[in-house]
């Protein structure tokens, strides 16, 4: 790997944390758990779309360790993992069909990310009646996903990749 | 930029939503007692008649009962998500506390069958 790739994948990395901090920030507006915008999403689908997949999913998952380590706990890293595989792997599959635009990639990729949140915590606490949680989730998740939709493709279009 | 599939996807999404919306209250009826666990294992089941104030988990969550309504009152951590939750009283209805790993589920009085532990 290029170190100028390395660097961009590095400077990538950072950006998501940082989304991930003011994320975390901002104060839960919505009773329900789980119900966020998903900043961190718009580097993904970045790099999806301009670097790779195997690139993306790796800045995917240790941004979660990483973050998780830094600003939450071994549970939260349980949760974001589950949310954030289902939703790596949807948005991959659903970009390589090549039928959808990066709108709907994201869209999926945030309603994935709650659906797989909310069966880890089904699992975590053993409480299968948080399933009720989803349909709030899954439309919580839509309107999220179009909006990271919305910056990812602007992102796409205006930064440059090129190593 | 946005395509039709793009806009059948979402509507899907949206429509799968809904559906799970509706069995969700189709299916509840008003419950019996609440079920509290705490990561996992249960740790209380109280009548929704007992009218009283319950300390959770060694006193991280305070929980409500009154007028065969629960709800939880106060909690430790920073965000009170399970606060805002408001009042429950339908059956599967539940109350969720992620950072102490604390539930609170309404069940009904006959189908205790579903407590497989």
């Amino acid at each position: 790997m290029k170190a100028s790739k390395i660097s961009f994948l590095a400077l990538s990395m950072a950006l998501a944390m940082i989304l991930s901090f003011i994320e975390s920030q901002i104060p839960a507006f919505v009773a329900v758990p789980g119900v966020k915008v998903g900043l961190t999403n718009i580097v993904i689908v970045f790099l999806l779309y301009k670097v790779g997949a195997k690139e993306a999913g790796a800045v995917s998952l240790i941004r979660v360790v990483l973050v998780g380590l830094l600003f939450g706990s071994l549970v939260s890293i349980l949760y974001s993992l589950a949310g954030a595989v289902l939703s790596f792997c949807g948005m991959v599959l659903l970009k390589k069909t090549g039928w959808f635009s990066t709108m709907a990639v994201s869209v999926t990729g945030a309603v994935l990310h709650n659906v797989g949140q909310v069966l880890m915590a089904c699992f975590v606490t053993e409480t299968a009646q948080l399933i009720y949680y989803l349909p709030v989730l899954m439309v919580s998740g839509v309107i999220a996903g179009i909006v990271v939709g919305i910056a990812g493709a602007l992102m796409i279009q205006r930064v440059p990749t090129q190593f | 930029m946005i395509k039709k599939r793009d806009l059948i996807l979402i509507g899907g999404i949206l429509l799968a939503a809904l559906v799970m919306l509706i069995a969700v209250r189709w299916t509840a009826e008003a419950g019996a007692s609440v079920i509290v666990r705490v990561d996992g294992q249960i740790t209380e089941e109280i009548s929704l008649n007992k009218t009283g104030v319950y300390s959770l988990n060694g006193g991280t969550n305070i929980l409500h009962i009154e007028g065969g309504e629960a709800w939880l009152s106060e909690a430790d951590c920073p965000d009170k998500l399970c606060v805002h939750q408001g009042k429950i009283h339908r059956t599967g209805e539940v109350i969720t506390c992620l950072p102490n790993k604390l539930t609170v589920t309404v069940t009904g009085g006959d189908d205790s069958v579903d407590l497989i532990i």
